[in-house]
């Protein structure tokens, strides 16, 4: 073991005897080489007791000073935690030498690390990756990377601490020190040795960035308690929790073992750390996806078509909607989980949505497919507007998640275009709507509307009628094409809403109007690109 | 009779619009608005009344026989208008104030009243109690039979 150099020698030698595990001593030893993570467990066990032989064999004397140091303790099995004073030099247990501890490490079942409670033992063997890549092949992801997450349990952090202070003092008394830094991470280490393996099994690289996210959370219910001691000492780190889940998160231990005092550690939990029985567990092994966007615009055919379910005390008040008629296909296409359906501005479930559509982005959480060629989105549009005469799509297309702002600032900002089929009481004639032909940017006041005030905030807002195009009928009924500002109500134009909208069709044409049909022309937002459909 | 039964109520999804109804002496032929007066006693202007957010916070809270306001016509009469709806107060027409004459000849339209807005649980209850044009003109026929 060319890594390792005479200084590391007493650190070796009291980590292995103390039940620390071959890749954690070299952890501990600051060994940044990756490969050596990598070679068998039983390889390093070996390598590590040779580097120790062959320094026995050397110096018998300086062996016996470093097989019986006198701040040492080993607890071969879960005892209670009793203070663990470095410097009580009495009450030690008889530590076996090296020589008679090749008899008691070298035991056909391999002891659990008392550092990493067997992270870096059984969890970067071949077993457990395959138990992963099984998990991740049967739940029939599309990917082309990974990211691999890894949740330990809080314990492990304590433990962590409690190796460090016992190494340090080794250190110290050889005049050396040992920074928390320099000391290679658990998580580390564990990826230099699990992220070539699951790379291999899986067929794709790892990558940091990538969407598709496999996460393991580790448990280790036999030392749960461990932290406990924590709450005591440093009660404002842990705040109750809202659900039942426990206190003890991994931030809030970490934060409290960073405030606590190194004697007052090592008052409640013992150094080295006790040897567990049994192996942490991986309590969960799951997938997921990151978000994909597909966005396009949509036509509405139907008077009779809410945008979103119209669902009133569990009773379905009409049937469908435009977001399911359109992501209904989607989902089951992309097998995601759930969807998020938005859209730039939306119209009554009595008003169609004629020339080149709304602009829409759907949200697709959690999906198993994530590549589809121009060709295939193609065939999806074609799919969707198969299925449904009420609404149709065009321009469907895979978007980042940054372009749905451009989406959302054309609800605010462009203008929109209606026809509107209007009624007046009294008779008109071609002469008394021809004026309106000649107004330009009508300001309006409008109160917000009685048949939305129940769930807006009262407000008077500004809008302006760019202009107008009025189409004769007969003596009662005229249609009226206007260019709007955004977010102006249409049929409170028309109605008056009780006056609350101040000038209205009404009230120009000194007569009761009401609003018989309305139809969105256009929305004037150039997104998403237009394609050749 | 109670002056209750001279009020309309219109209602959108829970809001509620409170006009004068038909029979109202306001809207027989021959009576001329004077003025109308919002201020319904020292400390209670309904012109004050200031709501907030989508929940009308800040809203002065009405019971049925709360007044919305007095109305005194030419020939010396006054009349109290009523909410005959428990909620919110939303707001009070302002229009009438500067043009009464909208509240003769539309009553039901831009001449309204007020927007109230009842307690959700409260709601449904609240149009059941109301009665429809049918019923009323029964109870108004039923009137001139019994005065008569």
């Amino acid at each position: 073991m060319s890594s390792l150099t005479e200084k590391d020698r007493p650190i070796v030698q009291l980590l292995l005897n103390t039940g620390t595990c071959p890749r954690c001593i070299l952890r501990f030893c600051c060994v940044g080489s990756q490969t050596l993570y990598r070679h068998p467990y039983k390889d390093l066990m070996k390598d590590l007791k040779e580097f120790l032989k062959n320094n026995q064999e050397k110096e018998d004397t300086v062996c016996s000073d470093v097989v019986d140091p006198p701040c040492k303790r080993i607890r071969l099995e879960h005892t209670e935690e009793g203070p663990g004073d470095l410097n009580h030099n009495g009450a030690l247990q008889q530590i076996p030498s090296v020589n008679d501890g090749n008899t008691a490490m070298e035991d056909s079942a391999v002891k659990v690390c008392n550092v990493c409670l067997g992270i870096l033992q059984e969890f970067c063997e071949v077993d457990f990756v395959k138990k992963v890549c099984q998990k991740v092949n049967s739940a029939d992801y599309q990917f082309t990377s990974f990211v691999f997450s890894v949740s330990l349990p809080p314990q492990l952090s304590v433990r962590e601490r409690a190796a460090w202070l016992l190494v340090k003092q080794e250190m110290g008394k050889l005049g050396l020190s040992l920074a928390k830094d320099d000391i290679v991470q658990l998580k580390e280490a564990y990826k230099w040795i699990i992220h070539p393996q699951l790379s291999e099994e899986l067929g794709v690289p790892a990558d940091g960035k990538s969407l598709f996210e496999v996460s393991v959370v580790f448990a280790h219910p036999e030392t749960e308690d461990e932290c406990r001691f924590l709450a005591t000492a440093c009660p404002d780190c842990f705040k109750p929790a809202k659900n039942k889940q426990s206190v003890f998160t991994r931030m809030a231990v970490i934060k409290a073992l960073e405030k606590i005092k190194e004697e007052d550690f090592l008052k409640h939990f013992p150094c080295p750390p006790s040897s567990p029985k049994n192996l942490c567990v991986a309590v969960e092994i799951q997938c997921n996806n990151g978000a994909v966007f597909v966005a396009g615009r949509y036509n509405k055919y139907s008077r009779n078509l809410p945008q979103t379910p119209w669902i009133i005390d569990g009773e379905r008040k009409l049937e469908s909607s435009v977001e399911e008629l359109i992501s209904e296909h989607l989902m089951a296409e992309f097998k995601a989980d759930s969807f998020n359906f938005s859209s730039s501005g939306r119209e009554d479930v009595d008003v169609r949505t004629l020339g080149n559509g709304r602009p829409f982005a759907i949200e697709l959480v959690n999906p198993r497919r994530i590549r589809f060629t121009a060709e295939e989105m193609k065939g999806l549009q074609q799919t969707i507007n198969n299925s449904s005469d009420k609404i149709q799509v065009r321009d469907l297309q895979l978007v980042t998640r940054s372009a749905i702002g451009r989406m959302k600032e054309g609800e605010e900002e462009k203008t929109k275009t209606y026809s509107a089929l209007i009624w007046t009481d009294k008779a008109i004639q071609k002469e008394d709507i021809a004026f309106l032909d000649d107004i330009k940017e009508l300001k309006l006041d409008q109160k917000t509307p009685l048949r939305v005030l129940h769930r807006r905030p009262l407000a008077v807002r500004c809008r302006i009628i760019h202009t107008m195009q009025s189409e004769y009928i007969d003596e009662h009924h005229f249609r009226l094409h206007l260019k709007t500002q955004a977010g102006t109500y249409i049929k409170e134009f028309v109605h008056g809403d009780f006056g609350r909208t101040k000038p209205n069709i009404g009230s120009l044409l000194n007569r009761t109007a009401d609003i018989l049909e309305l139809d969105v022309e256009s929305v004037d937002v150039d997104w998403p690109p237009t394609l050749d459909n | 009779f109670s002056q209750l039964q001279h009020n309309n109520c219109i209602s959108f999804c829970r809001i509620c619009v409170i006009t004068l109804a038909e029979a109202h002496p306001l809207l027989q032929n021959g009576k001329t608005i004077k003025s109308i007066n919002y201020q319904i006693s020292a400390n209670c202007s309904r012109l004050q009344n200031k709501v907030s957010g989508k929940s009308k916070r800040g809203a002065q809270f009405l019971t049925e026989l709360a007044p919305l306001c007095r109305i005194s016509s030419s020939d010396g009469e006054e009349y109290t208008i009523y909410s005959c709806i428990r909620g919110r107060l939303i707001e009070v027409n302002e229009n009438i104030l500067s043009n009464p004459a909208i509240l003769q000849e539309k009553p039901s339209t831009e001449g309204y009243i007020a927007v109230v807005l009842p307690k959700f649980e409260e709601s449904k209850s609240i149009t059941q109690g109301l009665l429809t044009q049918k019923e009323y003109e029964e109870v108004l026929l039923k009137r001139l039979n019994s005065s008569s």
